[in-house]
Formats: structure tokens, C-alpha cells, sequence
């Protein structure tokens, strides 16, 4: 990004791909988010920890515009997509987002799941399509499931497809939803190799987790949220190791107990 | 494993037997009687000569299967209007915008209205009242504006059964399908509709069944179909017999479909891995 687009950044600092300015988002009268500030920088591996209910999963919602924001911005590229009354489907077609439960289209084979959005959206051919969902399988370690059902695989290989199927569409952001949640303690790992190579590979991810070990590892940086707010942002060695807040203490010490850290 | 049944093999076998044995014993039962007591009843002779005279079934029967031939082509050209008409309303039940509230609101009342009526007014109301309008001789034909009622009643009906497949697909499939930047029409073309008629085909193929009696209520606006051919092969013969044969004719269509909804409903079942409790 050219910093001409956005005058008021230094020459020094990249812009910020993704930001977000004060969101708030209610359910009712439940405040899930509670005035959000993110910058996320291109190339950044952000990861989003908290309790259940802590609005990891809301504020990712909402930079999708799967669930509609009551206040704030959120800017892509310094354009304020959240504004009211905006068309989403262009925005979400530059987004990707996988999710806890995969939702993979169960009435279609796995190569049709991954070649159904860049054929219906990008207008890209089916040969085209078909060619280039068989590459990334191949890559995913996939290439001889394509023609099986998502019900006919295992959770770990279902969440690597639906992987698959976000990054057909070559968005210019991720966002994982507690993506390995719903996965048995062996499939875990198949998952997160996965979110090592986009890593590796420079993509640009919001990661709301409570896989805490893979979290310290992967973030450039990692926020807590608590109560829809972000408490505590930092580094991921001095987040976990020198937290400041005693909320992200308390929190901390609580995935310990548990043997999750 | 060695050949030896196992415990469980060894008592499910031993309740097999019972159950056949049982089943057996009461068929035969129930059957046996029904042979021997309806004979002794003090009209069966009148009945036997009124409903089951073979000469009487012989010389209509090849009359009766022509003029099923109608409800057949009635049935099959009202089939394809029904699916696309109760399609469009379910749509439009589903819309959000505040700009089609006129269509939804028209889509409740066209499903409360005219599910609310029963098949046999509405026949005799479209039958005979569109026609009075003074329409030219081919669309006064009585054919016509009883497929009408047909497609208008069993689309009300058919209407609300998709819009539960329609309510049945889990939200995460829109969220993974929007989330692709899919339009909201995409979604549900592609993600939505496919996996709705999957769950509907068992309560669709009872509609269908259900159909295929009530197109002879046609019948009493005037095209000589099998029920109204079976009344006139009545009044000639003065015997009832006719009536018998017609039922064993719609038998033939409806008992086979309803085998098929049966064998979708188990099929499904099966797919989605529901298992029966003992």
C-alpha cells in the first residue's frame, strides 16, 4: 500500500491493512464489544485469546460483516467497510474466514466445495476453478480426497478443506475462528502446520484461539480480550510470560491449571 | 472372531423367531376370520353381487384404465406448476426487504387462504366461477380451471413444506457461503435450495400421493376422468363394481409412490446417521 492513500500515516510505518476504531457490537442488551482499537499490519499474525464469551469470535464476525457493527470503523485499506448500508459482498470476497465448525457444503464434493466461490464470484472457469482447488489440495496433503464428501472425512482433513475453500478466493486477509476447537487432540496439529506454511507464505491473519502454545509461537502479536474489550496487546513472549493486567494473569494461570500452557 | 454366534447374535436370533412366529400366527388368524365371518354376515350376498361381480369388472375395467389415462396427464402437467408456483411463494415468504413487504404479505395470504379451503370448494368455485366470466370456448374448458385449483391448493401446501427445508439448513452454510462473497440469491440457489429439497423429498413424495387421489375431484366440474367414469359405468350396469376397479386403478399409481417416499425417508435416515432406539 502506498502511503499516499493514507496521508495521515508517517513515511516510516506501514499502513495498517485492517484497523479498527472504537467498535461496539450488542446482542440485545449484552455488550459483546466494547469499543475495539486493532491495527493489523501486512504480513501480521494477530492472535485474539480471552474467555468463552470474551467477543473473539464477534470481532472477527464483524470485520466480515457477518454480524453488522453498531459503532466505530473498520477499515480495509483505510476504507471504512462497517459503514451502513454498504454492499458486503465485494469487502467479504477480500476477507477469508474459516470456522470452528468448518460449515462446509455437505451436498457437494470437496473439490466443488473449494471451486463453488471463485467460480460464482470471480467468474472463473470450471476447468480453471478445478485446476487450481487440485493444487492447493495437493499442497494441504488433500490431493487424493477431492472427490469425497466433507461427512466422509476426517474433522482435521474437513478444516484443512474448508482452509482450502477460503483461500480459493485469494483474499488479502484471514480469519480463523477458533479453528482447531471442534477438532480431536490428534487432529490439532495437521491444522496448525497449515497455519504455519500462510504464515510462512506472508499472509496477513486475525486468529481468535485458545490453543495457547501454537499462540505464543505464531503471533506477531497477541491480544487479550476481556468483556469486549482489548486489555492487554503486546508481543507474544511478553504477553505470556510479563503479563501487566492481573485480569490476563488470572487468565493465564487459568489455562496453566488446566495444562493448556 | 471365532464362528461361534456371539451372546447378543444368539438372542436376536432366538427374538426373530419369536417375532415371525407370532406375526404368523396373527396374519393367519385375522385373515382366516375375515374369510369366514364376512360370508356369514346377512348381506354379503347383496354386497358380493354389488361390489364384486367379475363380468361387471371385465367389461369396465378396460374403460376405466382409458379414462385414468386423464387424471395421469392431469397429474403430470399440474405437477411441474405446483414445484415452480409454491417455489416462488416460499421465496417470497423468505424475502427481507422492505420493499417486498406487498409480495410477503401476498405469500402468507395466498398460503393461509388457500390451504384453509378445502380441495372440493375450491374445485366447484374456480370451476365454475372463472368460467362464468364469459372466457371464450377454449379457456371456458372445465380441464383447464380444475388443474388451476389443483396448482393453486397443493402449491399452498407444498409452498410451506419447502419453506421448512428452506429453515432447516443450519445458518453456518449462509456464513460460509456470504463469507465467500456469495450474494444473498447465490446462497440460495447454490448452498441453500440444493440441501432444502434434500430434507423435503420424504413430505413432498406424500404430497405428490396425496395429489394423485385428489385429481378426481376434477371430476365434478365435468371431464370424464375415472371417478366420473366409474359413475356412469354404475348407473349402466346398476352394480357397483365399477368403484372397486377404479380403487384397485389409483392402487397401482399410489401404493408404488408411496413405497418410494418410504424408501427416500429411509435412505435419509441412513445419510444422516440417525439410528433407531430399541
Amino acid at each position: 500500500m502506498s502511503d499516499a492513500a493514507n496521508p495521515s500515516m508517517s513515511a516510516s510505518a506501514p499502513a495498517p491493512k485492517l484497523s479498527m476504531r472504537g467498535v461496539r457490537k450488542s446482542f440485545g442488551s449484552t455488550v459483546v464489544l466494547d469499543g475495539i482499537d486493532l491495527d493489523v499490519v501486512e504480513g501480521d499474525v494477530i492472535t485474539l485469546i480471552g474467555a468463552s464469551g470474551s467477543g473473539k469470535s464477534t470481532l472477527l464476525r464483524c470485520v466480515n460483516l457477518l454480524e453488522p457493527t453498531d459503532d466505530g470503523q473498520v477499515l480495509l485499506d483505510g476504507v471504512d467497510v462497517a459503514e451502513p448500508g454498504l454492499d458486503p459482498d465485494p469487502i467479504r470476497r477480500r476477507i477469508g474466514m474459516v470456522f470452528q465448525s468448518f460449515n462446509l457444503f455437505p451436498h457437494m464434493s470437496v473439490i466443488d466445495n473449494i471451486a463453488i466461490g471463485p467460480r460464482k464470484v470471480l467468474g472463473v472457469s470450471k476447468a480453471d476453478a478445478h485446476r487450481e482447488g487440485q493444487e492447493m489440495l495437493a499442497r494441504l496433503g488433500l490431493a487424493d480426497r477431492a472427490d469425497a464428501y466433507p461427512d466422509q472425512l476426517s474433522g482435521g482433513q474437513q478444516q484443512r478443506v474448508a482452509i482450502a475453500r477460503s483461500l480459493a478466493m485469494h483474499p488479502e486477509v484471514m480469519l480463523l475462528d477458533e479453528i482447531t476447537s471442534a477438532l480431536d487432540p490428534e487432529l490439532v496439529g495437521e491444522v496448525l502446520d497449515v497455519v504455519r506454511k500462510l504464515k510462512a507464505a506472508g499472509m496477513t491473519m486475525l486468529f481468535a484461539t485458545h490453543e495457547m502454545a501454537f499462540a505464543r509461537e505464531i503471533s506477531d502479536r497477541v491480544c487479550f480480550l476481556h468483556q469486549g474489550r482489548i486489555l492487554e496487546e503486546g508481543p507474544p513472549a511478553q504477553i505470556f510470560e510479563s503479563p501487566t493486567e492481573p485480569r490476563t494473569q488470572a487468565f493465564l494461570q487459568r489455562v496453566i491449571d488446566a495444562g493448556r500452557l | 472372531m471365532s464362528d461361534r454366534p456371539t451372546r447378543r447374535e444368539r438372542y436376536e436370533r432366538a427374538r426373530r423367531r419369536r417375532s415371525v412366529a407370532i406375526a404368523t400366527v396373527s396374519t393367519i388368524v385375522v385373515v382366516g376370520a375375515s374369510i369366514v365371518l364376512i360370508p356369514l354376515t346377512p348381506g354379503w350376498d347383496r354386497v358380493r353381487q354389488a361390489f364384486f361381480d367379475g363380468d361387471v369388472f371385465l367389461d369396465t375395467f378396460p374403460g376405466l384404465l382409458g379414462a385414468f389415462w386423464l387424471d395421469v396427464k392431469i397429474l403430470l402437467w399440474s405437477t411441474p406448476f405446483i414445484l415452480a408456483v409454491s417455489l416462488l411463494i416460499a421465496l417470497a415468504r423468505n424475502t427481507r426487504s422492505p420493499a417486498l413487504f406487498p409480495l410477503r404479505a401476498f405469500a402468507v395470504i395466498y398460503t393461509d387462504v388457500l390451504r384453509g379451503i378445502p380441495v372440493i370448494l375450491l374445485v366447484f368455485l374456480i370451476g365454475f366461477g372463472v368460467p362464468a366470466l364469459g372466457l371464450s370456448r377454449t379457456w371456458a374448458n372445465p380441464l383447464i380451471w380444475g388443474s388451476v385449483t389443483l396448482v393453486l391448493s397443493y402449491s399452498a401446501y407444498t409452498a410451506e413444506i419447502i419453506r421448512a427445508g428452506i429453515e432447516a439448513v443450519h445458518e453456518s452454510q449462509r456464513a460460509g457461503a456470504r463469507s465467500l462473497g456469495m450474494t444473498s440469491s447465490q446462497t440460495m440457489r447454490t448452498i441453500v435450495l440444493p440441501q432444502a429439497f434434500r430434507k423435503i423429498v420424504p413430505p413432498l413424495m406424500n404430497t405428490f400421493v396425496s395429489l394423485q387421489k385428489d385429481v378426481a375431484l376434477v371430476s365434478l366440474i365435468g371431464p370424464v376422468e375415472i371417478l366420473r367414469q366409474a359413475g356412469i359405468d354404475k348407473a349402466t350396469y346398476a352394480n357397483f363394481t365399477p368403484y372397486v376397479a377404479a380403487s384397485l386403478i389409483f392402487l397401482a399409481l399410489t401404493i408404488p409412490c408411496t413405497r418410494l417416499a418410504d424408501w427416500a425417508l429411509a435412505r435419509q435416515r441412513a445419510r444422516t446417521g440417525a439410528t433407531t432406539i430399541a
